[in-house]
């Protein structure tokens, strides 16, 4: 058994007297679509914020692919190779879809200040590269023909690809994908699973936070259930579905048995 | 009138500097500054200082004019790291405070309120006063060019690609794998460096300088010159200065034409126009006359 690709372990964040992450613990194995899931309120946001950087933590270790990530800063985060998105789609809305992939390009010499204004030889050809992954990648998720039309003006659905284009842009080792088809049509949903089924044939492990559970059944195992900041239960959707702690979680205690 | 019309060139030439330094703190990597008079005033009195007491030469002095102003944009980056909007707007106009009540106060350096005179200019004295406007015309406008190439090429840049980000969403440039803090620091200490670079030249072409010369009104129509062109485009900031300048100083011939009014309210005309111009500008061309574009754009071939 080789160790998982991202551990947890008893991670904690409180906001005022609000304790968000009780000491959650997780795993998530190489070359799987893991589900994350459990009801409003679980912590699930708390997580994904901590875990890729864009908050720290108050306590509890995030290991990634043997690297102690721990309340590291989301731009180093993203360089160790785990990325992720943003629920609520965050396109950069003035620069065009083209321009957000381009963004998310690594190891690009013209980020440096001296090199942009030189225009040298190796700015020119990283961008190249890169601009060749990002055509490939609009290709395969259908934004092609909106390369060159700004973020702002996209379907919200066109938006949610756009989120995974991004992260994919990043040559990421896990992708962490928030609520990636929340407010989508069932179609397009169907189509965001096909493609994050795809990733996983290719050995991308995904992270998935996601309320559609025909989603989550379909596509991902394990499963693993947050409720009150913690690790409630993980296995198969079916042993999860089963799991009266589970049922119990998202509906509530019986009061007359 | 020739004279008065090439001094207004220099002058614009001077706003022009600034707005597009400021463009790329501001446009580019979208922090307000509203402290840039305070640059301007460090590059300006940089400059003078070591050329009349240290006697450096004069392109040495714009250099370190420059480079000072360039220190102090990267410190107060680091100092507002943390702050937007409102607050850096207050920090900002604090900083540019400071600087003119450190100049009037610090005697021994800058000789307070009195200033500083006799600071040198090119062929001053060899060449009549008319001969020296028109070559400091061309100095002047020569930075400006030399200023907008680079910067448009760094806007236009991977570098300038992440600054928009910045300005857009700093989580999303962080998650890009950005540093955004960074990025912020280079893009102020850019922009200063520019703005000190003109504060530089304008000592050595006024060849006086008092603190008094540095007070908040400029730093405001360098803001309203860049909201005129466009925030964001390079060419905006330069056609934003021309139109500034040309809409204060064609003014006071407008209002001089109105019969039947008092001096004084010629005056509140004047700027009662200057004030109906801008606002119409800006509700008839929120985006400025010349609109941010960015320039990437996909090859034919790879849109089916």
């Amino acid at each position: 058994m080789t160790a998982p690709l991202l551990e947890v372990r008893g991670l904690v964040r409180r906001f005022g007297g609000v304790v968000a992450l009780d000491g959650l613990d997780l795993a998530v194995r190489r070359g799987t679509v893991t589900a994350l899931i459990g009801p409003n309120g679980a912590g699930k946001s708390t997580a994904f914020q901590c875990i890729s950087g864009v908050i720290r933590p108050d306590g509890g270790n995030v290991i990634f692919d043997g690297q102690d990530i721990t309340g590291a800063r989301p731009d180093r985060v993203t360089r160790a190779g785990l990325v992720r998105s943003f629920q609520i789609a965050r396109g950069i809305p003035r620069l065009t879809v083209l321009e957000n992939l381009l963004l998310y390009g690594q190891h690009q010499p013209g980020e440096s200040l001296a090199v942009a204004l030189l225009a040298t030889q190796a700015m020119r050809r990283r961008e190249e590269e890169l601009r060749a992954r990002a055509e490939a990648i609009a290709a395969r998720l259908n934004l092609s023909r909106v390369l060159d039309n700004q973020a702002a003006a996209l379907s919200g659905g066109q938006k949610k690809l756009l989120e995974i284009g991004r992260a994919l842009m990043a040559e990421p080792k896990l992708l962490l994908l928030d609520e990636p088809v929340a407010g989508v049509n069932p179609t397009l949903a169907a189509e965001i699973a096909r493609h994050i089924a795809h990733l996983r044939e290719e050995g991308m492990t995904v992270l998935v936070v996601e309320h559609h559970m025909d989603f989550v059944a379909s596509l991902c195992d394990p499963v693993i259930v947050m409720a009150e900041g913690k690790l409630l239960a993980q296995g198969s959707f079916e042993s999860i579905a089963n799991d009266a702690r589970v049922q119990e979680a998202y509906m509530g205690r019986r009061v007359h048995a | 009138m020739e004279a008065y019309i090439v001094a207004m060139l220099v002058f614009a030439g001077f706003y022009a500097l600034m707005a597009l330094g400021l463009n790329v703190i501001w446009g580019l990597a979208g922090m307000v500054n509203l402290g840039l008079v305070g640059f301007f005033a460090v590059g300006a009195y940089a400059s003078a200082l070591l050329t009349t007491k240290l006697l450096w030469p004069m392109p040495l002095g714009w250099a370190a004019g420059a480079a000072i102003a360039a220190v102090a944009g990267g410190i107060m980056a680091l100092i507002v790291a943390r702050l937007r909007g409102d607050y850096l707007a207050i920090v900002t106009l604090g900083f540019a405070e400071v600087i003119r009540l450190v100049a009037s106060n610090e005697i021994w350096l800058t000789n307070g309120t009195d200033g500083i005179s006799g600071i040198p200019g090119p062929w001053r004295g060899d060449v009549s006063p008319q001969q020296f406007n028109l070559i400091f015309l061309a100095l002047v406008w020569c930075a400006v060019g030399i200023a907008f190439l680079l910067l448009s090429r760094a806007s236009h840049s991977p570098f300038g690609r992440v600054l928009r980000a910045v300005r857009e969403d700093e989580d999303v440039a962080a998650v890009a794998g950005k540093p955004v803090l960074w990025f912020k620091l280079r893009a102020f200490a850019l922009g200063a460096a520019v703005v000190g670079f003109a504060g530089a030249l304008y000592a050595h072409y006024n060849a006086y300088i008092a603190p008094d010369g540095f007070a908040p009104l400029l730093t405001i129509y360098i803001v309203l010159a860049l909201t005129a062109g466009g925030v964001g485009a390079m060419r905006g900031a330069v056609v934003g200065a021309l139109f500034v300048v040309l809409l204060l100083e064609s003014t006071r011939f407008l209002a001089q034409e109105i019969p039947g009014v008092t001096p004084v309210q010629k005056a509140a005309l004047r700027e009662s126009i200057i004030a109906l111009s801008l606002i119409l500008l800006l509700r008839f061309r929120p985006q400025g006359l010349i609109p941010e574009r960015t320039r990437t754009h996909s090859r034919p071939g790879a849109t089916p």
